[in-house]
């Protein structure tokens, strides 16, 4: 690893001026991507930004009306035991026990996550669903995009030079609510996804009011599946309208094929992960509170 | 000395090691620290074959913290000849070519030059400053490519040897050999059924948590001393004194703890690279691999093409098998196809058999054994089809297996008659065991059963006994210890000895210490070292009846020993009372003894095991897994137990999920441990162990190397399962979930 | 080229501890090569075998994983403060006693990650305990009898508990 300098900004600002005022400065959180891509030269810097104890990055609060604000440095640990994030948003939990092992999540953040920008990022597709949206920061002030929006290619990011994801915002969760994030790995644990699917739905007496479906590692980006949760909206929450809505979710896959599994493999992937993240999804909003 | 009544032989003392495995104390290969100790860092090929026009190191030798710089030009060169380490001959220019590339690169990751620096950061940056010029030539990466006419050549004076004769063809097949027994196509014509597949498996790896690291210091006075990480200090020193052409006695190895090795730390990688590392700069050097050197430049086990044909009656007897068995050597000869031919039907009594064996040269690291080489792949293919037969036979698959089980006697296609062996037992307890009639529970779930042997090697070792007035003993052996065998080698001294196994503090020694012991491999350690500590305690008390003789003036020959005690009438003294007594009757007392067995005795293992298929995505899951094996004498029970579970887990991941995924270009692509898939503790259940005992008639206590028979059956035995589950025969490893679901789809049509 | 080391004052196994170090220095590196306490192992040093896992404020991490220069102000245990004044931990104890190490390279990654484990749940089931190991690989052992130790010490411990 070539050498790089240090720095441990305390503020959102002097972060960004940092960030801003050298060009190949990379903010660290949880390290586990990060470090790994410097030492393998995939990645190159000569200053990494340790933006753990940034307030703003480290913030996880909830309330009811408002909903979760996740700041983008939480470590997974965090997440995972959060008394809110469990009652609230339990697959968000769930995704921070599926990045990497117990070490990768007392490290690695949902904010690191998304800003790898991997097609096979777990957080992303689940954070499409709940309608998750990013605070970014940069020299110039701070915007919010969805969640959908922010990668833009296999390791691109909407990020512009010098700037930062700050939190996401999750709405709170509509009344009959479920969520589920569902990926397939040949490992049980510390694997890469081949594909994913994750489906939020809103439920109104046995039909659907809402739905979004968003899969992962089936496109250069994760992708938000629009048309199948439109089109499952007003329909009967039953095994033929889900079956339907995977076969939709399958079209729109576009994957390719490599070390992980061939394209049609993954497509078909796609059409089984997403029924099943339906009918959990289902499930739980049968069981959520009004 | 066989009895049931042993003493010590059959528990389970804690290891002599154990204290400093569990405290972090241990010092494996990385752990030496050194004054003046630099870093070293390897620069390795991206190409997968090409010429090295030229190697410009200049701008690395400026680089500030960079002490030398080596290529294969500060190799000396010496004449080739053959030379054995008892894997089979093998070229010392292909040998030293493996350390550091020559005129061509034969892999991707191929050692090309190496940089001594004073931090591996520094080294590492420096090393990107070499500049070499390469010409890129087309690449073969499977042993089917590289055997078709007009493949790219790797080596051009590689003259294929057919039947044992030079051919004079210029190939990448490097032999051809060939079994007979009986007559095959009179076998044939017998069957009733005839079962013919055709079987691939791709290159895998060892997966040993510690990777290769070795330090060296090549001294004022010319001598070369090496710390490493290796199976077999002996044969480290042997290969590096030839490989930097200096006598052997000019090269000392002192054998580090080692982080797990299963067959991959017998060559030597970076140690002659550290030691010229370490002439030029003067100062000790250590080279670690990186985990991605690991996959890329070590030596990962053969993938192969396999077909196996077997014929059987309705009465279940098979009258014919044959094999045509083709291994990837990887990028020097010596693909341990002759290992797998050997083992291919060795659970069975065949009077007709056929096996064409070759070794295949192909643009992949030099390939070196995995526990058991070449026996999983052959046992993969023979054991599918031996389960196929007995599926169209409509007998029960052990039932088919027992009928044809080779015993004492039995002749194996490739000469050797049995020995007392344990086949049919091993067997008789997977039959018996309440594994194999539970109820499987649920939909998607089959069992499946398989055989493996694993023929054992023998090598020559050596120990030393040195007796403490206090009634303990020092045991030296040379073996290294893997995985407790220390432990296993010191309990024969103590069964002996009439003492219990703490009373033996045994030690691993240096190449300047003990006398030459062969390497940790070849499930030898136990048998032969054990075997060596037997004879070396046999040779304390020898002295001791002569000590006790003086001091009852008696003739050494009337001195009995017994249950601890020496006895000559009325007259006793205890082992630790005699040891008290050696200063008044002569002084210090060593045992000693070197032994070279010529035999082994080898091992059958069998396992059952229980998946579930999910149809919907191909995913097998492992319910249940049980491993029967005949130990011969279980020393340590505990022991014998890890070596099984061990291998079944390893065989569990060769089957599913392990693989050299290699692009185009020869660049494998998952060179890390995310991407090669070794199993986690998420992904396996508890693993049921069965010793068998059958006494090998050829060891003081019975003993039959039990290290790598247990990773041989599994992948066949899960291939069985999944036919069982789902009604697809899988003929190609891994049975990742794509190819299962593939296979799923096909049936489906 | 002058670079500046970085001071990092840090607590190891109990005790503050300085030191001097490159930012690109991982902790691993630095526990390893600077503070010479070797039982803290690099296996792959990518963050996928566990062998370096040492714990951090209370939570296990790997040691690959995190510069030396972020462990200013924290508190770090190795391998090597797990057994107290002397006296092996009953974990440690178990692993001799269930014969859980065999080459034990990946033992002080296990043995670390597990302590961790039972600090905060004194009886884990099977599934918690692969489910929380899933990022220490052991190549030897196939996994038994290293759950069958950690589930005897458990039972130990509470056993001294009660």
């Amino acid at each position: 690893m070539k050498w790089f300098d240090y720095a441990v900004p305390q503020s959102l600002a002097e972060t960004t001026h940092l960030l801003s005022t050298h060009p190949r400065a990379r903010p660290l959180a949880g390290g586990t991507d990060l470090l790994v891509q410097l030492r393998s030269g995939a990645k190159v810097t000569g200053l990494v930004v340790d933006v753990k104890y940034v307030p703003e990055l480290n913030d996880l609060s909830y309330a009811p009306t408002r909903g979760l604000t996740l700041g983008a440095a939480v470590p997974c640990c965090r997440i995972r035991s959060d008394q809110a994030v469990r009652q609230a948003y339990p697959a968000l939990g769930e995704v921070a026990s599926l990045l990497g092992g117990t070490q990768i999540q007392n490290r690695a953040s949902i904010g690191g996550n998304l800003c790898n920008a991997a097609p096979s990022a777990d957080s992303a597709p689940l954070l499409i669903v709940l309608r998750a949206t990013c605070r970014l920061a940069g020299p110039v002030g701070t915007r919010e995009i969805p969640v959908e929006d922010f990668c833009t290619g296999p390791g691109q990011s909407a990020l512009q030079s010098g700037e930062l994801l700050v939190s996401f915002h999750l709405p709170p969760p509509p009344s009959h609510f479920g969520a589920c994030y569902l990926r397939f790995t040949p490992r049980n644990e510390m694997d890469i996804a081949v594909a994913g699917a994750g489906a939020g739905v809103e439920l109104e007496n046995g039909t659907f009011r809402s739905a979004r479906i968003a899969l992962s590692a089936v496109a250069p980006t994760p992708l938000f599946v629009r048309e199948a949760g439109n089109w499952l909206a007003g329909k009967p929450a039953n095994a033929e309208s889900i079956n339907t809505a995977a076969e939709i979710a399958k079209a729109a896959a576009k994957p390719i094929t490599d070390m992980r599994g061939t394209a049609e493999y993954r497509r078909h992937l796609c059409a089984v992960l997403t029924r099943r993240a339906l009918e959990a999804a289902v499930r739980r909003a049968k069981e959520a509170r009004a | 000395m066989k009895t049931d009544d042993y003493v010590v032989v059959g528990t389970r003392p804690i290891r002599h090691d154990g204290a400093d495995k569990v405290t972090g104390r241990a010092l494996f290969g990385a752990d030496l620290q050194l004054s003046g100790l630099l870093d070293g860092y390897v620069l390795r090929s991206p190409h997968a074959h090409a010429r090295i026009r030229r190697i410009d190191v200049s701008k690395a030798l400026a680089f500030p913290g960079v002490k030398a710089v080596v290529t294969a030009a500060d190799l000396p060169q010496c004449p080739d000849r053959l030379v054995d380490y008892g894997e089979g001959p093998m070229r010392l220019r292909h040998l030293r070519g493996n350390i550091l590339a020559g005129d061509k690169v034969l892999y991707k990751g191929h050692a090309v030059a190496a940089v001594a620096a004073t931090s591996r950061h520094v080294a590492e940056e420096a090393a990107g400053l070499i500049e070499v010029d390469y010409e890129i030539l087309p690449c073969t990466l499977t042993v089917v490519e590289a055997m078709r006419e007009g493949a790219p050549l790797l080596h051009d004076d590689l003259r294929t040897v057919e039947f044992g004769e030079e051919t004079g063809s210029v190939s990448n097949v490097a032999e051809h050999f060939r079994h007979v027994l009986g007559n095959a196509d009179q076998g044939f014509a017998e069957a009733d059924v005839i079962v013919e597949r055709e079987f691939h498996t791709v290159t895998v790896h060892q997966g040993y948590l510690e990777p290769q690291a070795a330090t060296a210091l090549w001294n004022n006075d010319g001598r070369v001393h090496i710390w490493c990480s290796i199976q077999g200090a002996f044969w480290a020193r042997d290969a590096i004194s030839l490989i930097l052409g200096l006598p052997p006695s000019r090269v000392k190895v002192t054998p580090m703890e080692v982080g797990g090795a299963f067959g991959g730390k017998i060559r030597v990688y970076v140690e002659p690279v550290a030691a010229l590392l370490s002439k030029k700069a003067g100062r000790p050097v250590r080279i670690v691999m990186p985990r991605r050197d690991v996959f890329e430049a070590t030596g990962p086990t053969p993938g192969s093409y396999t077909t196996v044909k077997m014929g059987a009656r309705t009465d279940g007897r098979i009258t014919a098998a044959q094999a045509y068995m083709a291994y990837e050597a990887g990028a020097y000869p010596g693909a341990m196809v002759g290992f797998g031919a050997i083992c291919v039907f060795a659970p069975y009594d065949i009077p007709n058999v056929v096996i064409d064996g070759f070794d295949v040269v192909v643009n992949k690291p030099s390939t070196a054994p995995y526990r058991a080489p070449g026996a999983t792949q052959a046992a993969f293919a023979a054991e599918s089809v031996v389960d196929e037969l007995a599926e169209r036979l409509g007998i029960d698959p052990i039932e088919f297996r027992l009928k044809n089980a080779a015993k004492e006697g039995t002749r194996r296609a490739d000469g050797p008659k049995y020995p007392r062996i344990g086949c049919l037992e091993v067997l008789e307890a997977m039959k018996t065991h309440p594994h194999y009639t539970a109820p499987l529970g649920g939909p998607n779930r089959g069992r499946g059963v398989a055989v493996g042997f694993w023929f054992n090697f023998t090598f020559p070792a050596s120990c030393t006994i040195s007796v403490n007035a206090d009634g303990t003993v020092g045991l030296i052996e040379g073996s290294t210890d893997l995985s407790g065998t220390r432990t296993s080698i010191a309990m024969q001294a103590a069964e002996v000895l009439g003492i219990c196994a703490g009373d033996v503090n045994p030690t691993v020694a240096d190449t300047d210490s003990i006398g030459y012991t062969g390497v940790t491999a070849g499930s030898h350690t136990t048998f032969d070292s054990g075997w060596a500590a037997y004879e070396a305690a046999r040779d304390v008390i020898r002295q001791m009846k002569e000590r006790a003789a003086l001091l009852w003036g008696l003739d050494p020959t009337s001195i009995e020993f017994a249950g601890g005690a020496f006895r000559a009438g009325e007259r006793a003294l205890t082992f630790k009372e005699l040891c008290a007594r050696m200063d008044e009757t002569g002084g210090p007392i060593i045992g000693r003894a070197t032994v070279k067995p010529a035999s082994t005795g080898g091992s059958f293992a069998g396992n059952i095991v229980d998946v579930e298929v999910d149809p919907e995505t191909g995913k097998v899951s492992i319910l249940r897994i049980t491993s029967v094996q005949d130990a011969g004498k279980a020393i340590h029970p505990g022991c014998v137990e890890g070596q099984m579970q061990g291998g079944a887990a390893q065989g569990v991941g060769w089957a599913l999920n392990e693989e050299y995924f290699m692009g185009p270009e020869g660049t494998m692509l998952n060179s890390s441990l995310l991407d090669y898939r070794t199993p986690t503790s998420a992904d396996l259940p508890m693993i049921e162990t069965l010793i068998v005992e059958v006494p090998n008639p050829d060891h003081p206590f019975g003993v039959r190397g039990v290290g790598e028979a247990p990773i041989v059956a599994p992948p066949a035995a899960v291939a069985n399962a999944i036919n069982r589950a789902v009604g697809v025969r899988l003929q190609r490893l891994p049975m990742n979930p794509p190819a299962v679901m593939e296979a799923i789809w096909k049936k489906k049509g | 080229m002058t670079h500046t080391l970085t001071r990092v004052r840090t607590t190891i196994n109990g005790e503050a501890v300085e030191f001097l170090c490159e930012p690109r220095q991982s902790l691993l590196e630095c526990l390893r090569d600077i503070l010479g306490l070797t039982g803290t192992k690099e296996g792959c040093n990518d963050g996928n075998c566990g062998a370096c896992t040492v714990i951090m404020d209370g939570r296990i991490v790997n040691s690959c994983l995190v510069l030396g220069v972020e462990v200013e102000g924290r508190e770090i245990i190795t391998i090597e403060g797990i057994a107290q004044g002397g006296r092996l931990h009953p974990l440690q104890r178990a692993f001799l006693e269930d014969m859980a190490v065999q080459c034990g390279f990946c033992t002080p990654g296990f043995i670390v990650a597990v302590k961790s484990l039972l600090d905060q749940d004194a009886n884990p089931s099977e599934e918690q305990i692969r489910q929380w190991l899933a990022n220490n690989l052991c190549r030897c052992t196939g996994y038994d009898k290293i759950i069958h130790a950690i589930r005897q010490a458990a039972a130990e411990m509470q056993e001294v508990k009660v």
